[in-house]
């Protein structure tokens, strides 16, 4: 019998002859095809050898290292709260709040992850998370199209996250590629028949960009404009909802989230209250029960696909409540001057760290623009570069291909590990 | 039940400027002005106004909040078509396993071969369960699952130069997601009646399939917890005329072992890991939609699969992917945890299938004469059934509450008037299943004005659902 059925033979015995059959394979008497051979599987393990496998292989992964890898997920620092309120069962394993009267505690989560986003986007309405980063720009995308009446089609520039950009093309949008000066992208060339306009801030060059000048291109053409933000940043950043941008997306992972090999993250997505109906996903709102109690439910149902089926705004059906979770726990223990703290510390050291590596006579591709904790250094060979760090103990920066090195720097890395690798790489 | 007299209910409300939760650890470089670093226009002139809280009360407040959540750790969670199965924490244990959890996505193939194999292991065991041979484990979600399939059929035919396919077909049974999946997809969405076992109307299809049709999206066993016992003839018809017999693989809790959608005619399909294969549900995600396809249909697969060469786990494009659909590979941590699931069970998967079959037969057995039962046959993991005469589905799941159990699905699949859609999982035992039981037949002879107060002994009574849309308050 297998591990997690609590059935004895009695009671499978019992249970047969109550449905009136003799034995387990007469359950399965009308399907066709059969199945007449046992699955080829690795054999049958305890929990004990299984976790030892876990941990062979998790031996095979080079982590617990510095880390200087960033491009859309980031190391930071996870307080120990939040993994101890995930782990709680009554939210681990529970499912979409379909009955909101025994799932008020997941429901107000999601309210509280619906302010937070809110409030850091300035904009008026959240919804209660998607997929992650990449699906958000996505949706982002489909719903200027919507809004706009116009064909899918979006002009970004390669500030936004290549991996983003795939996505957007498999969905089936179509792309513009803006062009950029020394990094910041160039929003004077936005076409006229385009749905919406993208800024991400900070790019993928870690570059922070001009979100008012993309609101002023896309709203001069009657397009929609999409800032697509890493949520630590607008501690310190401008809010894109007071820069003139229409909706706010972006990857929810630097808040409380491990890197866990790319997942699973959450991606965030805020508008003007003015676009909800067209806002995919679960949106959860306010109200009383019979007593006049305040209580929490999923409202605005009338958008989704298990009402309006092939007219829905979206195939999207739950959102990443347990990730939201943990973005909702570490806000709130952060609080705005927390979150300040991790942007200032974050840039204090990516700042250090660019300086010293200017000093060994290593040039920054990007010298003039402004940025926070991410930044370009041409590096020639980023390979071998690469590779002398991991000799010495450390995660470089990420391989743009073309000769330079991506290098993210958070709260976590100490000026022993930014000195170290200023060393190694000034030596390699 | 909470104390909360002196406080707000909101996280917000019970804080106070300047209180911190968290400490960071000191600066030891030099402190950047940003002033200095940035434009002035970049940045923030007001804080947002978030909590400033202190720890203590961070961990009471959510400790609190799960305490107004039902999940399956703490109630019987029969939800039809969600295969609500204990969740073993040894999966959870794996997740947290650091040299995963703190694995960066980008870090080279070299660096990540632990996670590579594990992936290129369970993209195995999917084949091995489905008969289908490659698999995608990119998909965030059961619905992007079907998105991916079906932008895979659609990707197949415009490189075949076929443009004249328009059409997915769509039992008017299927889950929501199917129909929504088709038109985000840029298909029209032709939906098709069901015979009297729930299954596609043969018949109906026949005529429905030509040159236009691109595929049908089936869901085995179907949504009403029967199987699809025309299965084969259904995917000659589509294969006749060229197009794909897709699957809705929520319902693979009934499969394993017993049946192979490969064997049946299925030419692609998707998993769900948190239903068939205990990754937590979360409160709604997150989850993983795992992917698997016949070889004709495999160079279409989402940017990258891995694949092994030698003794080493590579990322491979295949030839003429549809792109990526995720940021990065998928939701890592349940994959792992699906790896570690199968490993636990092996060849005894099946016997997870059989124990979900029994029970939900069992209930049906049991419930059978006092409630209707649509399609009163052998039913596989699940059974749809409906109330007595004069009651509503809707108060009778309220009242379960009041009995301690999580409400099953209800209202679908639409096809069923009142349905409730029973999955009790093989994680139950015989003693939860008979009180359930006895619960709902009390529920049965139970008034109308009693089940209509229900209920009353949760977090909260009924809710009015319509002011929260009409005066849309959705933030602090």
């Amino acid at each position: 019998m297998a591990r997690f059925t609590p059935h004895t033979e009695a009671d499978v015995r019992e249970m047969l002859e109550a449905i009136g059959v003799e034995s387990i394979e007469d359950l399965f008497a009308d399907v066709s095809p059969k199945l007449d051979s046992e699955l080829n599987l690795p054999p049958t393990l305890s929990e004990y050898e299984a976790l030892r496998d876990v941990e062979e292989a998790a031996r095979e992964n080079d982590t617990g290292l510095p880390m200087f890898l960033g491009a859309g997920a980031y190391d930071r620092i996870i307080p120990s709260s939040v993994g101890a309120m995930l782990s709680r069962g009554e939210f681990l394993t529970a499912y979409t709040p379909y009955q909101p009267e025994v799932s008020q505690g997941g429901l107000q989560v999601i309210f509280e992850f619906q302010s937070m986003i809110s409030e850091l986007t300035a904009l008026e309405i959240s919804n209660a998370s998607v997929y992650d980063g990449a699906n958000a720009v996505v949706e982002a995308a489909l719903m200027t199209a919507r809004l706009t009446k116009r064909n899918p089609k979006v002009a970004v520039s390669a500030g936004l996250n290549p991996r983003y950009r795939e996505v957007i093309e498999t969905y089936g949008a179509e792309i513009v590629t803006l062009s950029h000066n020394n990094g910041t992208t160039n929003f004077s060339e936005v076409p006229d028949d385009v749905s919406g306009v993208f800024v991400q801030n900070p790019n993928y060059f870690g570059i922070v960009e001009d979100i008012e000048a993309a609101s002023e291109a896309a709203h001069d053409v009657d397009a929609l404009c999409v800032a697509v933000c890493d949520p630590i940043s607008l501690s310190v950043l401008e809010a894109p909802g007071n820069l003139g941008a229409d909706i706010a997306v972006g990857e929810a992972q630097p808040l409380g989230m491990p890197l866990s090999f790319g997942g699973p993250y959450a991606g965030y997505m805020a508008t003007k209250e003015e676009f909800v109906r067209q806002l995919p996903g679960r949106i959860t709102g306010e109200t009383v029960d019979r007593d006049g109690k305040l209580a929490y439910v999923l409202t605005l149902r009338g958008r989704e696909q298990d009402i309006r089926r092939a007219r829905a705004n979206s195939n999207i059906c739950t959102n990443q409540a347990l990730t939201a979770l943990a973005a909702t726990v570490y806000t709130a223990l952060m609080g705005p001057e927390g979150l300040r703290e991790v942007a200032e510390l974050s840039a204090s050291k990516a700042h250090y760290l660019a300086d010293k590596l200017t000093d060994a006579g290593m040039r920054l591709r990007y010298p003039d623009s402004p940025f926070l904790w991410e930044f370009v250094v041409e590096m020639g060979d980023v390979e071998r570069a690469n590779e002398a760090l991991l000799d010495a103990g450390i995660i470089g920066g990420y391989d743009l291909g073309d000769g330079a090195m991506l290098i993210a720097v958070t709260e976590k890395r100490t000026k022993e590990e930014l000195d170290a690798f200023v060393e190694v790489v000034a030596n390699a | 039940m909470l104390s909360e007299k002196s406080l707000g209910s909101l996280i917000r409300d019970k804080g106070r400027e300047g209180r911190r939760g968290f400490t960071l650890p000191k600066n030891d470089v030099e402190n950047v002005d940003l002033g200095k670093v940035l434009p002035k226009k970049a940045l923030r002139d007001e804080k947002p106004r978030l909590a400033e809280v202190d720890e203590p009360t961070v961990v009471r407040h959510y400790t609190n909040l799960s305490r107004k959540n039902w999940g399956i750790d703490t109630n019987f969670y029969p939800l039809g078509s969600c295969t609500m199965k204990h969740n073993p924490r040894a999966n959870e244990a794996a997740a947290a396993n650091p040299g995963f959890a703190s694995l960066h996505p980008l870090q080279p193939e070299k660096q990540s071969q632990g996670a590579l194999r594990v992936m290129h292991e369970l993209q195995g065991f999917l084949a091995e369960v489905s008969g289908l041979p490659a698999v995608s484990l990119q998909p965030l979600a059961g619905a992007q699952g079907e998105l991916t399939s079906i932008l895979m059929v659609k990707k197949f035919f415009e490189d075949a130069g076929d443009s004249g396919r328009t059409t997915v077909i769509v039992p008017s049974t299927a889950h929501g997601t199917n129909p929504a999946t088709a038109t985000m997809a840029g298909f029209k969405s032709k939906e098709i009646g069901v015979d009297e076992h729930g299954g596609v109307d043969v018949e109906e299809l026949r005529e429905a399939v030509d040159g236009t049709t691109a595929a049908l999206m089936i869901t085995n066993p179907n949504t009403c917890g029967v199987y699809e016992r025309n299965i084969s003839e259904i995917a000659e018809i589509l294969h006749g005329s060229g197009a794909f017999l897709y699957m809705d693989g929520a319902n693979m809790n009934a499969n394993m072992g017993r049946m192979r959608p490969a064997e049946a005619g299925v030419d692609i399909m998707h998993y769900n890991l948190h239903k068939t294969f205990s990754t937590p549900h979360g409160g709604g995600g997150p989850g993983c939609g795992a992917i698997a396809s016949t070889e004709n249909l495999a160079p279409f697969r989402p940017d990258p699969t891995v694949e092994k060469h030698g003794d080493e786990f590579h990322f491979v494009r295949p030839e003429k992917s549809i792109g990526r659909v995720a940021g990065f590979h998928g939701n890592f941590g349940p994959i792992l945890r699906a790896w570690n699931y199968i490993k636990m069970h092996g060849p005894e998967l099946r016997d997870v299938t059989d124990m979900a079959v029994l029970n939900a037969n069992y209930v049906r057995a049991k419930l059978g004469g006092t409630y209707r039962v649509p399609y009163n046959e052998l039913c596989k993991h699940e059974v749809v059934i409906q109330p007595p005469e004069g009651k509503r589905a809707l108060d009778i799941a309220k009242g379960l509450i009041d009995h301690g159990y999580h409400p099953p699905t209800i209202y679908f699949p639409l096809v069923v008037k009142e349905a409730m859609l029973i999955e009790p999982t093989e994680s139950e035992s015989k003693e939860t299943l008979d009180d359930f039981i006895g619960a709902m037949l009390e529920l049965a002879e139970t008034s109308e004005e009693d089940l209509e107060a229900s209920p009353t002994t949760a977090p909260t009574r009924r809710l009015d659902e319509t002011r929260a849309a009409r005066q849309l308050k959705a933030r602090w």
